[in-house]
């Protein structure tokens, strides 16, 4: 492009934005004659370039600006909003030109007469006349209560319209090919503010700065800021080296070197930040248009406006501020009615305040407007299919707030032109993310929403953690690291394994865990292979709101890298998000944790699609017993099976790691010791070699049970058909057609941890001429799948329900039971809620109900008894619970 | 001048093949480097290296040509070309001279040659006791979407 053209687009587009926001000013405060002197510059400026350059249509409009604003300044006419919007009008036409001749390096065609009668109608004076010669075909829109417009002048429909036709003030601003460096201190600059305007090279912000400041191309900058970079890490090796070395002549140049590598690498930086302020001069104008386009009132605030950032960052905010503005001022402010009705001022206020808060740059977005309704949010979300019903009973208020950040989510009830599209907050979101930032926010329904935007200061040079996987070193960024912990057998923190999913208990949350050996395909992890000794990583990261850890095998201290953008022939492997060199001159890939959790998104779908599946098993299950069982041999051929679900691990041991401690059979195992139990007393174990062992898990309690071999799972229902005298056993039961003990792990638990009584001669109940049918409610699948075998023994019809909903299912379904036990806690529905339900409706009013909880105290007893409970039954008691059962069940029938 | 560096070929040495890379495209030549290998990146590419401060990307033209790997201890180098304004090194067994060549030499890939050799080839030279296989950088750096089975 003509170089002159290019200067020439450079600045005019650079004043035309300073022009826009003066003419804001100027209309709140109309006598300020510096800013009319500054805008009637500028204006002047581009008129007088444009006739240089032979650009006919620019200067047409200008001019015609021009003359209004030369009114202005004369003081022949006064300052009217209508003249602003008018004059505003006519700058978004100049910029719609402007990137035509842009892209095309001339002028593009069309006709500008109409926006030049008005302007020069309005210049001498009489701008009413036209009035009538336009009908505006726009429905009118309701402004009067904003600005009641004066006679004599032009209606506000009508300029409204002219408005409308006008492009949007979202219009690509392509201008950001330079930045202006301040050569001095910003300080010089500012107390010279507003004074000696003669300068009519309007090139800066205040027009006066032009002087001392220097103007030079972004890209003179970044390769500034890379070969800083580059000083940056030779710096580093050679301190590696000298560190090594010890003592050496080098030492002190090296530590001078040091020292003005440091300071010209701030100093590099430096040129790179601007204020904040600059992502938001387009702010002012875009409330002013959407006040009068929506008919509110808002107060733009701004503060903290000169908070520096580095420009690229700066650069990627720009446009989700402004979006997140203009959903503040459509969705969040209220109509002035509405304020009014509920109390508030008539005006809104939106508020916009950015700080440095530790390394990183906050901007916080708040509106006084109506905040986010979670019911509405609900709703949207039950019909988007974002999340079921009860998915949402479980949430947080903030939860499901956070549903604003999903992708096609508006709660706007209808599109209108400023936003409710339902693309918004989601690339917001992702957008800031991509810098590595985070969006939080706070919403009181009736009070207002606030955004909270972390935004890192710079892009460039970044802190790293870095840490080995498989053999290679690689780099996570600092800031997506949100804590590290060491997971090893002996430490608090270990991993845990649901199925095959390894996951990690932090504080109170369970995290999934990604290893990343396994995502960057080093190895299949083998999770059974984790022996107790081995020690792991986990960095716990947060990708919008899915926190999880990644496992590593090492991790090194923290460097300041460079970032680099990977070859384009590698730029598709979403798990990297660039590559440096460390001080020791290898060259590391920096992991980005948004690649590793998409990366990991397919398989983690693949798993709730297993859960889901899961669930349907469960479900399925209350009517067909079907279920997995683990069949083994232990001492003889005697076939053995558990249910699998009791199982939490099948591991192998070397029975020479096998400990005697009073007389009791152990193993260490994951850092602490486990009792191992033997099948029966017969059984004995190998002197030497490997032997397989079943492991149980209730809480933080553990035992194994040592078997010869783990013959086979199948899928089939356990009805024990005998039930057994022999201890240890629930009885025999025919699997997959062969004759099958099955054991009763309650018994070894017990025995082990004389956690149940030890009431062995337990009770055998005569299996009865008629099976009864009981209801087993209770969220814990392990005394689930611990009761469902004990009382299918002593001769029940069991059906089990994980929750009190899906109980009350049943009930719907016209089940009938002959006997109700329910747990007392559980989530959502309690089990004295539950009681009450049944007691009150249905078919299961009569039914007997017994409580089971963990909790006996009298209190609870005695509410048990008044929501309609028949008894209260301590939860590990487990002959009690049998006679409770029969006590009850027979009651029920003497009385029916 | 422009004459003289028209078919002035740099001659690389490939699993007992000679190649020839046009002499104005090779920036740099190396001995072997520490190479940071990159996670399922494609077959061929065999990692990143650190090349006076730039990083590069480091192609395996045996593996990009499909022969056999080089065995353990087998001398190995590099050839930095540019792609794309983008630094990539190609390593191969061993370079040997620049040559000189004449049109007349020149023939086109016999229609025979193996298609993956078809496609990074731009023609051969007949010398006198050997042919050398003109590799084209462009294609030889446009890689298919074949990736490492993971």
């Amino acid at each position: 492009m003509d170089d002159l053209l290019n200067e020439f687009l450079t600045e005019t587009f650079e004043s035309i934005e300073v022009v826009d926001l003066e003419l804001v000013e100027l209309e709140k405060d109309p006598n300020n004659k510096s800013v009319l002197d500054n805008i009637f510059r500028l204006v002047h400026t581009i008129k007088g370039t444009c006739g240089f350059l032979g650009l006919p249509r620019l200067e047409a409009v200008a001019h015609s600006g021009e003359n209004v604003l030369g009114k202005f300044r004369d003081g022949e006419m006064k300052v009217s909003p209508e003249a602003v919007t008018l004059i505003l009008t006519a700058l978004d036409r100049i910029k719609e030109i402007l990137v035509g001749l842009e892209q095309n390096q001339e002028e593009p065609a069309g006709d500008d007469s109409e926006i030049i009668n008005q302007l020069n109608a309005m210049a001498e004076g009489n701008l009413h006349l036209i009035e009538t010669t336009k009908v505006t075909e726009e429905a009118p829109i309701v402004v009067s209560d904003v600005r009641p417009s004066v006679p004599g002048e032009v209606t506000l429909d009508e300029l409204e319209a002219a408005f409308l036709a006008a492009p949007g003030p979202d219009d690509e601003d392509p201008v950001e090919e330079a930045v202006c460096v301040n050569v001095q201190e910003t300080v010089d600059t500012k107390e010279i503010k507003n004074e000696d305007v003669i300068k009519t090279n309007g090139s800066s912000k205040e027009g006066s700065i032009a002087n001392q400041s220097i103007r030079v191309t972004v890209d003179v900058l970044d390769n500034l800021m890379n070969m800083v970079s580059e000083l940056v890490l030779t710096r580093n090796q050679l301190m590696q080296i000298s560190r090594r070395t010890g003592e050496s002549e080098f030492e002190i140049p090296l530590q001078r070197l040091s020292q003005c590598t440091t300071e010209l690498q701030e100093g590099v930086m430096k040129t790179r930040m601007q204020p904040i302020g600059n992502a938001w001069s387009k702010l002012p104008r875009i409330i002013r248009d959407l006040q009068m386009e929506l008919g509110k009132k808002i107060d733009l605030q701004m503060l903290g406006a000169e908070t520096e950032l580095d420009r690229q960052v700066l650069e990627l905010i720009k446009d989700p501020l402004t979006h997140m503005i203009r959903n503040s001022a459509d969705h969040g402010i209220e109509k002035i009615k509405d304020r009014i009705a509920a109390g508030k001022k008539e005006t809104g206020t939106i508020r916009l305040n950015a700080f440095h808060e530790g390394g990183q740059i906050i901007i916080e977005i708040s509106d006084d407007g109506a905040g986010l309704s979670v019911e509405k949010l609900k709703a949207k979300a039950l019909s988007n299919g974002l999340a079921t019903e009860e998915e949402l009973a479980e949430m947080s208020d903030q939860q499901i707030q956070r549903f604003i950040f999903h992708a096609g989510f508006s709660t706007a009830a209808k599109v209108t032109s400023v936003s409710g599209r339902g693309v918004g907050m989601d690339v917001v979101r992702s957008n800031i993310e991509k810098i590595g930032g985070a969006i939080e926010l706070k919403s009181t329904e009736g009070k207002g929403t606030t955004f909270l935007i972390k935004i890192p200061l710079t892009l460039a040079i970044v802190s790293a953690l870095i840490v080995e996987s498989g053999t290679e070193r690689f780099a996570i960024p600092q800031i997506s690291v949100l804590e590290l912990v060491r997971a090893s057998g002996d430490s608090n923190h270990k991993i845990e394994y649901i199925n095959s999913t390894p996951v990690l208990r932090l504080r109170d949350r369970l995290l999934p865990l990604l290893h990343l050996n396994k995502i960057l395909g080093f190895e299949e992890g083998d999770k059974l292979d984790a022996d107790s000794l081995r020690e792991d990583f986990i960095i716990i990261t947060q990708v919008g709101d899915f926190t999880f850890g990644i496992v590593v095998d090492r991790v090194f201290d923290t460097e300041e890298i460079v970032v680099k953008p990977v070859a384009p022939i590698l730029r598709d492997l979403n798990v990297f998000s660039g590559n440096t060199i460390l001080g020791d001159g290898t060259v590391i890939m920096i992991l980005d944790p948004n690649g590793i959790a998409s990366e990991a998104n397919e398989a983690m779908s693949e798993l709730s699609d297993q859960r889901a599946e899961q669930e349907e098993d469960v479900s399925r299950s209350t009517f067909d017993d079907k279920e997995a069982i683990l069949l083994f041999r232990a001492g003889g051929d005697t076939k053995r099976a558990v249910p699998l679900s009791l199982v939490s691990r099948l591991e192998e041991i070397d029975v020479s790691k096998i400990e005697i401690s009073e007389g009791n059979k152990m193993v260490q195992y994951r850092g602490r010791l486990m009792p191992l139990v033997l099948i029966n007393d017969k059984y004995d174990i190998k002197s030497e070699g490997r032997q397989p062992m079943l492991v149980f898990t209730d809480d933080d309690k553990a035992m194994g049970i040592i078997v010869d071999e783990i013959s086979d799972i199948k899928e089939d229902s356990i009805k024990v058909e005998l039930s057994s005298k022999a201890i240890g056993q629930l009885g025999t039961a025919i699997i997959d057609g062969v004759a099958t003990e099955v054991i009763d792990i309650a018994y070894y638990f017990e025995r082990t941890f004389n956690n149940w009584q030890m009431g062995m001669e337990s009770v055998q109940f005569e299996v009865k001429s008629k099976r009864k049918n009981i209801l087993i409610v209770d969220d814990s699948t392990f005394f689930l799948n611990l009761l469902k075998p004990l009382l299918t023994a002593s001769g029940y019809n069991v059906t089990i329900a994980s929750t009190a909903a899906e109980a009350l299912k049943l009930r719907e379904k016209g089940l009938d039971f002959d006997l109700i036990i329910s747990d007392i806690d559980m989530p959502e529905m309690n089990g004295f809620e539950f009681a009450e339900e049944v007691r009150e409706n249905g078919i299961w009013r009569e039914t007997p109900l017994v409580a089971l909880s963990a909790n006996s105290s009298q209190s609870r007893f005695e509410k048990g008894r008044e929501v309609g409970f028949d008894n209260y039954v301590e939860k590990l008691d487990r002959d009690t619970l049998l006679k409770a059962i029969e006590e009850q069940i027979s009651n029920h029938e003497t009385a029916a | 001048m422009e004459k003289l560096n028209k078919n002035d070929f740099v001659t690389i040495w490939l699993d007992g093949q000679m190649c020839g890379i046009p002499v104005l495209e090779v920036h740099d030549v190396l001995s072997k480097q520490t190479i940071t290998k990159v996670p399922k990146s494609p077959v061929a590419v065999a990692g990143v290296l650190n090349l006076r401060g730039q990083i590069v990307t480091a192609i395996d033209l045996r593996k990009r040509l499909k022969l056999k790997d080089r065995d353990e201890g087998m001398e190995e180098m590099n050839i930095v070309v540019e792609f794309q304004k983008e630094p990539y090194s190609l390593i191969i067994d061993s370079v040997g001279d620049v040559l000189s060549l004449t049109e007349e030499a020149f023939e086109r890939n016999p229609v025979t040659l193996e298609p993956h050799w078809q496609s990074v080839s731009n023609g051969i030279f007949r010398l006198e006791n050997e042919l050398l296989v003109i590799l084209d950088i462009e294609k030889l750096l446009t890689l298919d979407e074949n990736r490492v089975a993971a």
